[in-house]
């Protein structure tokens, strides 16, 4: 069994008064995919913003618990929130690429981080990884906006690749795109776990049985279920996931 | 059902609910009056706009035939005269251009940086909450207390005297309060999801700003700047407050010069009885209003630039 690489402990996070995530307990494996699943407002999104302190940018977002990067406290007041986003990257739900071109969006990142290696180079292994080298590699200075909504998402994800992080944190990542583009995204993903740690929270049960190793299913902010994805779905122990993977509610 | 076998549906035809009935009764749908009610209001708007547009219109027109006349290359080349025949608007032409650039250097600067603070940097306490308001509340008040404070501060205690940096620091106190409230909502404009693209790479709130808030925010923070440059270049009476000369028969040296600038030449002429003076008034501000309309044609666009680049 691989190292892990993030855990929590005893995890809350709450918006004023209302609590959004409850007492979460969740350790994941390098190099693995982990899927959060839950109905709408369980605070999977919520939790997966705790890996990376995206949740400082909430107004009012407040965390009590442990979040736990390679042993280190991510909470910690010594610990500098820059550095854990630079080595735990995020895709969002909705592409986001910079409004500039293909290229500044993959370098900006690596050159405000004081990447020292050929940026070109960088440029299109980064692409590569992302599986949109050949749609692009003619095109490397017009706008990433300019491109499909699938291809924007892959941008995003070689932007993220680009700084070398050891996580990656998706927040549905392919609830904007079409059936097509949701195919190489998972390929993609599938492709990525060689190197990369992945969590994805998903909407989608079916893409969470497809490319995920574990399931995290949550429900109005409990962690109510975690193990192998394939017990998960098959053999849940909580009546709770049974009838939600079952499609029973949610 | 009445007995006809095509039903109309124009305006003042029984309507259908009319020949209903049971529940279907109910309802009086007054056709005529709510079209009419529509036509007033559209006329209303329309002679609104024509309105305005007339008076600007007479305004303009009867400025260009008073002064039209005078309006030639000695008008613009001469210094100003005790004979209306002789007298330019040479020296107020040099002194708005080096108003205007003084006052864009030190508004434009401190004016962005103070909206980025309080946009981006500021928490949300009720020291914030109370300086938003005023600043708001700034932008309104009338410009003469500008002059005032101008003289008070700039010319006495800074001891700048009546001079250009006097008046372009007057200026730019004036029309802060529009550049902050206008690149606040240019800032407000920008979509999180850009922010957060960004610090989710491991940038600083600063590296985030430089590189993409205030790009994006760009087009807005110029049409801020372009309308309050257009209201510094109209301003007078705060620069009449800090003692702008209207006679100057020289052209400033440095910022430390005493100057005049095109509205108070303008005003200076206007008060005058004769008949003469008030003709090249009207053309003093065909200058000023040509200057005007083509540096706002300028700064649309670079602006225009800007919003297709990013």
């Amino acid at each position: 069994m691989a190292a892990d690489v993030l855990q929590t402990k005893d995890l809350n996070v709450s918006y004023g008064t209302h609590r959004a995530v409850l007492d979460v307990n969740l350790t994941i494996p390098e190099r693995s995919i982990t899927a959060l699943i839950g109905p709408s407002g369980c605070g999977k999104s919520t939790l997966l913003r705790t890996f990376n302190r995206m949740n400082d940018f909430v107004p009012g977002a407040k965390v009590t618990g442990n979040v736990l990067f390679r042993g280190n406290d991510i909470y910690e007041r010594a610990t500098d929130a820059v550095l854990i986003r630079r080595q735990i990257g995020m895709v969002f739900q909705k592409p986001n690429p910079f409004p500039s071109s293909i290229r500044k969006n993959i370098t900006w990142g690596p050159k405000v981080n004081g990447f020292q290696g050929d940026l070109d180079q960088l440029v299109e292994t980064s692409l590569k990884r992302a599986a949109l080298w050949e749609e692009v590699k003619g095109k490397l200075d017009e706008s990433g906006l300019a491109l499909s909504g699938g291809q924007q998402q892959r941008l995003c994800i070689a932007r993220t690749i680009a700084m070398d992080p050891d996580i990656i944190l998706m927040d549905e990542p392919c609830s904007a795109l079409d059936p097509a583009s949701t195919l190489k995204i998972e390929r993609l993903i599938l492709e990525l776990k060689e190197r990369f740690t992945i969590v994805i929270v998903t909407h989608n049960m079916q893409q969470a049985r497809r490319v995920s190793d574990f399931t995290a299913f949550m429900y109005q902010g409990e962690l109510v279920e975690y193990g192998a994805t394939a017990d998960v779905f098959e053999a849940p122990k909580m009546d709770l996931t049974r009838d939600y993977v079952s499609g029973r509610f949610g | 059902m009445s007995g006809d076998t095509t039903m109309s549906l124009t305006t003042n035809s029984p309507a259908l609910a009319a020949q209903a009935v049971g529940e279907r009764a109910r309802w009086n749908p007054r056709l005529a009056q709510r079209h009419f009610a529509g036509k007033i209001f559209f006329a209303l708007t329309l002679l609104s706009v024509v309105f305005a547009v007339a008076a600007l219109i007479f305004l303009l027109s009867t400025i260009w035939t008073d002064g039209v006349e005078k309006l030639n290359l000695a008008f613009l080349t001469s210094f100003p005269s005790r004979f209306a025949a002789k007298a330019g608007i040479k020296s107020a032409i040099y002194g708005s251009v080096y108003i205007a650039v003084f006052t864009f250097l030190f508004a434009v600067p401190v004016g962005v940086a103070a909206a980025v603070y309080l946009e981006e940097f500021a928490t949300d306490t009720r020291l914030r909450r109370f300086v938003d308001i005023n600043i708001a509340n700034l932008a309104g008040v009338p410009s003469i207390v500008y002059g005032m404070l101008g003289l008070a501060v700039f010319v006495r205690v800074c001891n700048f005297g009546r001079s250009i940096l006097s008046g372009a620091l007057t200026m730019a106190v004036l029309i802060l309060p529009i550049i902050i409230v206008a690149s606040r909502e240019a800032l407000k404009a920008v979509p999180r999801s850009i922010r957060l693209a960004a610090y989710g790479l491991g940038a600083t709130r600063w590296q985030t700003i430089r590189a993409h808030v205030l790009p994006a925010a760009m087009p807005g923070v110029m049409t801020g700047v372009i309308l309050s440059m257009s209201r510094a270049a109209g301003e007078t009476a705060p620069l009449l407050m800090i003692g702008a000369l209207s006679y100057v028969a020289y052209l400033p040296d440095g910022p430390m010069d005493g100057f005049t600038v095109l509205p108070i030449q303008v005003f200076n002429w206007v008060s005058r009885p004769q008949d003469e003076f008030h003709q090249i008034a009207a053309a003093g501000i065909i200058v000023l209003l040509a200057v005007l309309l083509a540096t706002n044609a300028v700064a649309i666009v670079i602006r225009y630039r800007f919003q297709r680049d990013s």
